[in-house]
């Protein structure tokens, strides 16, 4: 048998179009990769019958000579926040261990339109709570990826860690991810794959596990700059069911890529050099400014003062809403039922969030619920939606100068798995550089740019101006390009 | 500001998060170090600041008054919500007895 997983989006659906190989074949060997790729436990559940449904529906259309998709014959890994119908979807976590929907979300049903397959649910941190993939209820993901020398088992990232893992890994051409605060960028860079979190709305939310709704937002993750486009283009698209979802066209993303920068100016914000961030970071950040020089652009130095506050804006932000939405779990419609002897229904309700959530889900419930209640609500939270304001005002200012914004996507490469989990803050600081762009709902992209001496990958983060999902596609694709990142993990599982 | 025992206590009761002994002491020097961290925010002076209520400008729509229009978000689909429901009977979510 040929193996295919080599291929990525593009040339997956481009092959099967034009009869090189048969969408099953695609579909065959990735079942086959998923299957022998247990240890990285980046699949909680696996669908193969679904990959292969979807394969055969397009090689029997174009046998019919009918038209295949944008993502025809193309097999992914869905990462299990999105409502699958049939499917159990759980979020990483115990309360939702069990649950099958009864409804597609939008963005899946959207993919399977397209033609694409499900290889299976992949792995998150637990609600999407996390950076690092450890707070999963189905146990930590691996990434592919190990220090040179070393055999410590590293980070992913996250929240999107089994999506980035299995893409990295090559046992998906690609996956979906969410972003709240950095859960697909972050992974991505730690994974040495392209990310996009496209402008707020673009994707419906609707049939999406909610974490922080004014910040959530799906996105593709794979290997390269064109396959996000495609992907995305598939994901993307009003929906009636989800009020916040844009009225807007998806523009034709992939026609209009183009890694000539002429005419473009480049921001480079001083407040993201930080102490504390790796010096490798800060290099891949010089080589980043000169590969974009390169493709034509003007490189100019921009502020986003109250960068420093974003941080601490998002850990009350994202905890209040997550505090609302998740109060939905109660052990009366759905998931985990925790009814001691005698219980009435409030012991019933506390029993069974206490047995369902893991140790992050319930410290941001706790913090979220503190800074929503009487007498903080003020300090806390309208002082962090008034920061809100401020940071999306430093963008609009930054953009007055630039079209996009060129920064590191985190401070440091991976780490290994264990060694953050003493003490939460140090983990949040994972996601400084994310951060601001989620706040102020922008797309903003990662692009692998090089290996550190460890032979780790680390990534570069493009932020564009709202709707400009294309500016921030071009100039990830110049740096992939002249980067010409072509590192793969040693095969270990 | 840092809470004490009892206060954590008393926001996992709002939460309705059952905790023991053991998990609040855990719970109560995490909390404040996430607190004294987020005092922080206080240092920028937000008079006059708008608070965000949208992150980017949508305009609320309306929908057509039409009865079903979203099959999937509309009536008549009972045993769909049931499905999952832990105890489900006679067409209702089964709760413990709250009247006596």
């Amino acid at each position: 048998m040929t193996d295919f997983t080599n291929l990525g989006v593009k040339d997956i659906r481009d092959g099967v179009a034009g009869g090189d190989f048969t969408a099953r074949e695609v579909a065959e060997s990735f079942n086959a990769a998923v299957a022998a790729a247990a240890e990285l436990n980046a699949f909680i559940v696996t669908t193969p019958d679904h990959a292969l449904a979807a394969a055969d529906a397009v090689d029997a259309k174009r046998a019919k000579g009918e038209g295949l998709g944008k993502m025809g014959g193309v097999p992914i890994g869905m990462k299990d926040l999105f409502a699958t119908k049939g499917v159990q979807t759980t979020a990483a976590s115990h309360i939702l261990e069990g649950f099958k929907p009864e409804y597609e979300s939008t963005v899946s049903q959207k993919l399977w339109d397209a033609g694409a397959g499900m290889l299976g649910k992949l792995n998150l941190d637990q609600f999407a709570m996390g950076s690092s993939n450890e707070t999963s209820y189905f146990g930590n993901v691996s990434s592919p990826w190990k220090k040179d020398g070393t055999n410590a088992a590293m980070s992913p990232g996250g929240s999107s860690g089994g999506s980035s893992s299995a893409v990295a890994a090559r046992i998906a051409p690609a996956a979906t991810g969410t972003d709240t605060g950095g859960s697909i960028r972050q992974p991505a860079a730690f994974t040495g794959i392209c990310g996009i979190k496209p402008t707020y709305g673009r994707c419906s939310r609707w049939g999406v596990v909610a974490f922080a709704s004014s910040l959530d937002q799906a996105g593709p993750m794979a290997r390269s700059v064109e396959d996000c486009a495609i992907m995305l283009e598939a994901m993307a698209g009003f929906d009636p069911k989800d009020a916040t979802s844009l009225q807007m066209d998806v523009p034709n993303w992939e026609a209009a890529l183009s890694a000539d920068l002429k005419g473009k100016k480049i921001g480079i914000p001083k407040e993201y050099r930080m102490d504390g961030t790796d010096q490798a970071i800060l290099d891949s950040w010089e080589q980043g400014k000169a590969m974009l020089r390169d493709a034509g652009a003007e490189i100019v130095d921009v502020s986003l003062p109250h960068t420093k506050y974003a941080l601490p804006a998002y850990y009350i932000i994202a905890p209040a809403e997550a505090s609302s939405n998740l109060a939905r779990y109660d052990g009366v419609r759905y998931g985990l039922r925790d009814l001691p002897d005698g219980a009435g229904l409030q012991e019933m309700y506390a029993a069974t969030r206490a047995a369902g959530f893991g140790d992050e889900v319930k410290r941001r419930v706790l913090i979220g619920t503190y800074v929503l209640s009487a007498g903080f609500y003020d300090a806390y939270y309208t002082q962090a939606q008034k920061i809100r304001t401020l940071v999306a005002q430093d963008f609009e200012k930054a953009f007055e100068q630039c079209d996009v914004i060129l920064a590191p996507t985190t401070p440091t490469a991976s780490f290994p798995l264990g060694s953050l989990n003493e003490d939460p803050l140090t983990m949040y600081l994972n996601d400084v550089f994310a951060v601001p762009a989620s706040l102020a709902g922008l797309p903003a992209m990662s692009v692998p740019a090089m290996t550190n001496s460890d032979g780790l990958p680390l990534g570069l983060q493009l932020v564009g101006k709202p709707f400009d999902e294309q500016g921030v596609l071009n100039a990830g694709l110049a740096i992939q390009q002249r980067a010409g990142f072509e590192a793969q993990p040693e095969k270990w599982w | 500001m840092s809470v004490t025992r009892e206060e954590v206590a008393k926001i996992a009761s709002l939460a309705r998060i059952k905790m023991g002994d053991e998990e609040l002491d855990r719970m109560v020097p995490e909390l404040n170090n996430i607190l004294d961290w987020v005092e922080q925010l206080g240092e920028v002076d937000t008079s006059g600041v708008e608070p965000m209520t949208a992150v980017i400008p949508n305009t609320l729509r309306l929908r057509d008054d039409v009865v079903d229009a979203i099959p999937e978000t509309s009536g008549g689909r009972r045993d769909d919500v049931l499905a999952n429901a832990p105890v489900a009977e006679h067409g209702f979510f089964g709760v413990p007895k709250v009247i006596e």
